[in-house]
């Protein structure tokens, strides 16, 4: 029973890690049709910069701040000077499908390369903001830690954050419109171009809590949140790529297996389960679990 | 007070798609572009919001220059366009595609009396103000779509066949209220429709489009009993 309550509680706060990549691909992906694989780049690079203010002022916080506005920031950069330009040359022929694909990639590895380059390969550690001991239940200490809490919390708070924005303000309207319709978008008065920007930048920043939220229960280093980039778009497949709450699911229920696959079975199962719920959902039902009734149109 | 178009040229890659088209309508007033499938219509209300760019020519909407901003900036000028097909947002709810219409304004209580004004002169939309866009039926799409531009408080309406695929009965309703935008709030419509009749009924003056170039415009009556342009668009 012990055993069960703790794979719930770690696979619920491992999920709600996910599910922030997740949203992160999810956003980048309506507004643009690109799948940002340049996301897990962008959230080494705010989470390195955090790593930093940790160090210098030993504030957790004010690293977190500082890592949500560098995150927003390099997303925004990342549209505006780098798909933008690509977007506006690569025009005709097979290249079309590919080039956004390839172009991420190739900055996933750049920016890689440049964090190595400052901070060196080394794992860097980051302290939790409060103790990682798991809470005990008379004599069985769970696995579940006050961080765990912590992290479901911020979770919870971000995505009620997010869905306020994006439901009820004008902003979150224009988001949306713009995502969906660009053209009706333009023609209602939206900008459409600035409005996407600021899309990824709100990716970006849903990224970078990502980043900095998983690395104090492991280490910093230039390719650490690679495997959050994969499970992150596992979920974003799972949730049907077009859907916020799709994302959140996904990243949920891709949480809860992997905890309860490597509590019950086997520790190295964990990176194959993700891929046996990926080909599972894209055998059963590509269009992911809360798939609205149609798809977005063309 | 007038929407001027003069030699306006527009290419599809190699293809002219408009070609040196000029015509002018008097604000208040509804001009019907008629001609067929192909003969360029589309490309000239697109080109006129700033959707698609001009190769020559120009459009002045009272002082405003058409084509020296984007659409986006258009309809801060007074200008909306209803795009082809029900140009709604079928993921948004009723209410949600109306403020769109509205959104770069920023005033939240005009906007709540433009949105009285337009369920008054579409009450379904009322009626259906929570549901999903996609719930319509083409009608009441096309209505809200009309009805998402009007929340802009625009002077010029560019309207491109609003009549498509809807049935005869809707179709007479949706041409009506056209009619009376004009009649009661003063609108400029540039009416685009292949059902030339319908548009023509309602249209101050017509303007016959084949491969891109104007062949007949006049007044609507004049259009009306031109043996030419009955045998080609009207069908008697």
């Amino acid at each position: 029973m012990y055993k069960f309550i703790s794979s719930l509680l770690i696979g619920l706060s491992l999920g709600a890690i996910y599910s922030l990549m997740s949203i992160s691909l999810v956003l980048v992906w309506r507004s643009t049709r690109v799948v940002n694989f340049a996301q897990a780049g962008q959230a080494i690079v705010s989470t390195y910069i955090a790593y930093e203010v940790v160090n210098r002022t030993g504030s957790f916080w004010l690293a977190f701040i500082v890592a949500i506005l560098a995150g927003a920031l390099l997303g925004a950069i990342v549209d505006r000077y780098f798909m933008r330009p690509l977007f506006k040359r690569v025009t005709t022929g097979p290249i079309v499908a590919i080039a956004p694909v390839v172009a991420t990639l190739g900055l996933l590895g750049i920016l890689r390369a440049i964090v190595g380059f400052i901070w060196g390969v080394e794992l860097k550690p980051i302290a939790a903001p409060v103790s990682l001991d798991g809470y005990s239940l008379g004599s069985e200490v769970l696995p579940f830690a006050p961080y765990n809490a912590l992290v479901i919390l911020i979770v919870a708070i971000v995505l009620i954050v997010l869905s306020l924005l994006f439901q009820k303000t004008n902003l979150g309207l224009s988001l949306r419109a713009s995502a969906f319709s660009p053209e009706i978008a333009r023609l209602s008065g939206v900008r459409v171009n600035e409005i996407r920007t600021l899309g990824w930048a709100i990716a970006g920043a849903a990224g970078a809590i990502a980043g900095i939220l998983a690395t104090p229960t492991s280490y910093l280093s230039p390719n650490s949140l690679d495997i959050l980039l994969v499970f992150g778009f596992a979920a974003a497949v799972i949730g049907g790529l077009e859907s916020m709450v799709g994302a959140v699911v996904g990243g949920l229920v891709l949480g809860l297996g992997v905890t309860f696959v490597s509590n019950y079975v086997s520790t190295s199962l964990i990176f194959p389960t993700a891929f046996v719920f990926l080909i599972v959902i894209l055998l059963v039902r590509p269009s992911g679990i809360v798939a609205g009734k149609r798809s977005r149109r063309a | 007070m007038s929407l001027v178009v003069s030699n306006l040229s527009v290419d599809h890659g190699a293809i002219r798609a408009v070609s040196g088209v000029s015509f002018t309508v008097e604000s208040g007033k509804i001009a019907a572009i008629i001609g067929s499938n192909g003969a360029g219509k589309t490309t000239l209300l697109r080109t006129l919001s700033g959707l698609k760019s001009a190769t020559h020519g120009s459009a002045q909407w009272n002082d405003h220059d058409l084509f020296s901003v984007k659409p986006e900036f258009n309809v801060r000028h007074g200008i909306a366009h209803v795009g082809e097909g029900k140009s709604v947002i079928a993921e948004l709810s009723v209410e949600e595609n109306l403020h769109l219409g509205a959104i770069w304004r920023k005033n939240k209580k005009e906007m709540k009396s433009t949105q009285l004004d337009v369920i008054e002169l579409f009450p379904i939309l009322g009626e259906r103000i929570k549901q999903r866009a996609d719930t319509l039926s083409g009608g009441e799409r096309q209505m809200l779509a009309i009805g998402r531009a009007l929340m802009s408080r625009p002077q010029l309406l560019l309207l491109d066949e609003p009549s498509l695929g809807l049935a005869p009965l809707v179709i007479e309703q949706i041409f009506q209220t056209i009619k009376s935008l004009r009649d009661q709030m003063s609108l400029t419509v540039v009416l685009v429709e292949q059902n030339a009749l319908g548009a023509l009924e309602i249209a101050d003056t017509g303007i016959a489009l084949n491969l891109g170039k104007v062949v007949v415009a006049g007044s609507a009556q004049s259009l009306l009993n031109d043996p030419a342009v009955r045998a080609a668009y009207l069908g008697y």
